[in-house]
């Protein structure tokens, strides 16, 4: 499958791998490529909270709400967009409060969820619960129907695999006996034999006051438990879809790239489909053309005679510039090695590789998201 | 603000975007304060490990792995600093394993951000109290959540008001807003996201927390290409290049292009190098240059150690 092809065929597609790979950019020149060639409504979903996408499209402020690209901003690219390009930004505590009126049984509920100090601490900072939203609201998008292809930028967890096993973790955590035990009033609570050790742990911990804080709030989240286990469940189907794909960036360098082996070995142990294996970042191949390191060294060797070729008064500085033609050269001619062979050692059977140059210019703009996008079709 | 020379403090927490080096840069720090005579010990937090291959030692634990002279290295386990933490704080007498508990506790730390943290980031803070070491070098999260994660004892104090793990994250923050004994260590690469988000978080800690800030270190520096008269001879030989063909083969082709990328990264990154030691005039701001060397591990390690000594002057 090339990605032109994949644009063309999937609805879902979630873009994955290490951290500092250039996922953002990657994610947004798959939506530009898909609007400029392709008719229909495209969104891209990033979820990263540093806001790499806005910077690199331009739109400095855009919240939670799904935003259009400008067509003019094409235009001035250089592209005439057959299809629309929309973005949104997820606000993990908007979302998470968006969930919460939505599908809260009744206001007080809803209010006092709202108002918990423990809730406002969770989806303010806790990590996870990121992974968690951004499956909620790719859910929620995908089965309105709005757009024709939805493309996820996923977050810079620790793991990326976070982010898969979001959905699920959450359905366990509801059904799970320490919530249960959590929730249960303090007294039957010391009662529980089998949960001795943990309570008394706890109480000196953290205190009982504050294990109260955390029983009335799992209580409250409790009347959202049949959702969010039909939400995960929802969300695992579509995952495992057929008209979702994943793509997984990483560089040629060995830490990333052994995390994104790592990464493809999970999604098909979970059957999950892979689109393409994104290698960002490949230095120019004229680095590792035949006969270069053979040239380099021969233009070490000639630079004395050679500098005698060129305007005499700038002879004298010429001999040193050929020397570091050939050192620098050399240098990355070594890193370009070195990457030719840890991307040699990415499996190639699930899907293809698709190498992307170093550009030398960074993405500041629609014109170069485009071009990346150019890159990788 | 204080300028203690960067290995003169207690704590340091390595931070930067994805992929700018955090860990080998850590790994060197701890390196190079070893070679000043230092007890050093090097973790990480999320139990990944991956400091071992910096030093390529063995697979890392909880339990410090002498990893180099003078460095001691370790790998978290919830789990394990649960342990140790009970045993320290609570005197409760635990029987047997704390595994239920600690699986249930990790479960509750999912739940209530800073608890976590509070073993965590407090096994290093305790390491520092408790003087067992000169120098502790925390390779820390990535700059999206470091602030989180520092600012952790904060964050409990506004949900628990009493008992053992309050007096904790007072204490802990005793020791991590110490200027001079605790800093950050800012790694960035000389590119537009990673020099934006090094800014962007000394912002954040100024505003979100009393952490100090220890050091900027610029990762992967290309070394100096061409002057302004040698970019001007450069171009001359661009220019006649049959020379240079009928001299050292064709492939001298892919050499020139090969210089003229390099010169042109080079120039494209001498902006973002500026912009870091203007937005960072009174801090440490090390340029440490890009090795091309054929090896990782330890002798990259080291080849760094000795980059930043030279840098630091020290």
């Amino acid at each position: 499958m090339t990605i032109e092809s994949m644009l063309v065929s999937k609805e879902v597609v979630i873009v994955t791998g290490p951290g500092g790979v250039g996922k953002t950019s990657v994610a947004a020149a798959l939506g530009a490529s898909a609007a400029s060639r392709l008719t229909g409504k495209v969104l891209v979903l990033t979820v990263d909270p540093a806001r790499r996408l806005a910077t690199a499209l331009g739109l400095e402020s855009f919240g939670n709400v799904e935003r259009q690209v400008d067509a003019s901003l094409f235009t001035e690219a250089g592209v005439d967009p057959v299809g629309e390009l929309w973005i949104a930004m997820l606000d993990t505590k908007a979302s998470w409060d968006d969930l919460i009126v939505e599908h809260a049984p009744d206001k007080k509920t809803e209010q006092a969820i709202l108002g918990n100090a423990l809730y406002r601490n969770i989806t303010g900072r806790f990590v996870q619960s990121h992974d968690y939203i951004a499956m909620e609201r790719l859910h929620e998008i995908h089965t309105s129907g709005r757009y024709d292809m939805v493309i996820v930028d996923t977050p810079p967890t620790r793991s990326a695999l976070d982010f898969l096993d979001a959905p699920e973790r959450m359905a366990d955590f509801f059904s799970s006996r320490l919530l249960r035990w959590l929730i249960a009033p303090a007294r039957s609570r010391l009662l529980n034999v089998a949960s001795k050790p943990f309570t008394v742990v706890a109480d000196k911990l953290l205190g009982a006051r504050f294990l109260t804080d955390i029983g009335e709030f799992f209580l409250l989240f409790q009347t959202l438990y049949d959702g969010f286990v039909e939400r995960a469940e929802s969300v695992q189907r579509t995952l495992a879809d057929g008209r979702t794909t994943f793509v997984v960036v990483t560089t040629p360098e060995p830490g990333p790239a052994s995390e994104a082996r790592f990464l493809l070995a999970e999604l098909k142990k979970r059957e999950y489909g892979i689109g393409a294996v994104i290698a960002n970042r490949v230095l120019p191949d004229f680095f590792t053309a035949r006969g270069g390191a053979t040239a380099a060294k021969n233009l070490r060797k000639e630079a004395a005679a050679l500098s005698k070729s060129i305007d005499p008064e700038q002879q004298a500085i010429g001999e040193g510039v050929l020397r570091e033609v050939a050192d620098r050269f050399d240098d990355f001619r070594l890193l370009a090695a070195q990457g030719q062979a840890v991307l040699d050692g990415l499996p190639s059977d699930d899907a293809p590789i698709v190498k992307v140059p170093y550009l030398e210019n960074e993405i500041v703009d629609l014109g170069g998201v485009l071009e990346l996008g150019d890159q990788l079709i | 603000m204080a300028n203690t020379a960067l290995l003169d403090h207690r704590l340091l927490f390595v931070t930067g975007k994805g992929g700018v080096g955090k860990t080998s840069i850590a790994a060197a720090l701890g390196l190079l304060a070893a070679r000043q005579g230092k007890r050093v010990l090097i973790g990480d937090l999320d139990g990944r490990g991956d400091i071992a291959a910096a030093f390529e030692s063995g697979p890392l634990s909880f339990e410090p792995t002498k990893v180099s002279d003078g460095v001691f290295a370790i790998t978290m386990d919830t789990e394990a600093a649960m342990r140790e933490y009970i045993k320290l704080n609570l005197k409760v007498p635990l029987v047997g394993s704390v595994g239920p508990v600690a699986a249930a506790f990790d479960f509750l730390a999912s739940a209530a951000p800073g608890v976590r943290e509070i073993l965590t980031v407090g096994k290093y803070a305790h390491e520092v109290r408790a003087k067992n070491y000169d120098i502790v070098i925390v390779d820390a999260t990535a700059s999206g959540h470091v602030i989180g994660t520092v600012a952790a004892p904060d964050a409990l104090r506004e949900l628990v008001r009493v008992g053992p793990i309050v007096d904790q994250a007072s204490w802990m923050n005793d020791i991590l807003h110490g200027h001079g004994t605790t800093g950050m260590v800012m790694v960035a690469t000389p590119e537009e996201m990673p020099t934006t988000e090094t800014i962007e978080l000394r912002d954040r800690l100024e505003n979100e927390t009393s952490l100090g800030r220890a050091a900027v270190i610029i990762n992967r520096v290309l070394p100096e290409l061409f002057s302004e008269p040698e970019e001007k001879v450069f171009a001359e030989f661009q220019d006649h290049t049959d020379a240079l063909i009928a001299a050292a083969g064709p492939a001298v082709e892919a050499v020139m292009q090969g210089a003229a990328f390099a010169s042109s990264l080079r120039r494209s990154r001498t902006q973002h190098i500026e912009r870091l030691f203007a937005e960072f005039p009174e801090d440490t701001v090390v340029a440490v240059p890009q090795l091309f060397v054929r090896s990782e591990g330890l002798r990259v390690t080291k080849l760094l150690a000795t980059a930043i000594s030279e840098e630091l002057g020290v």
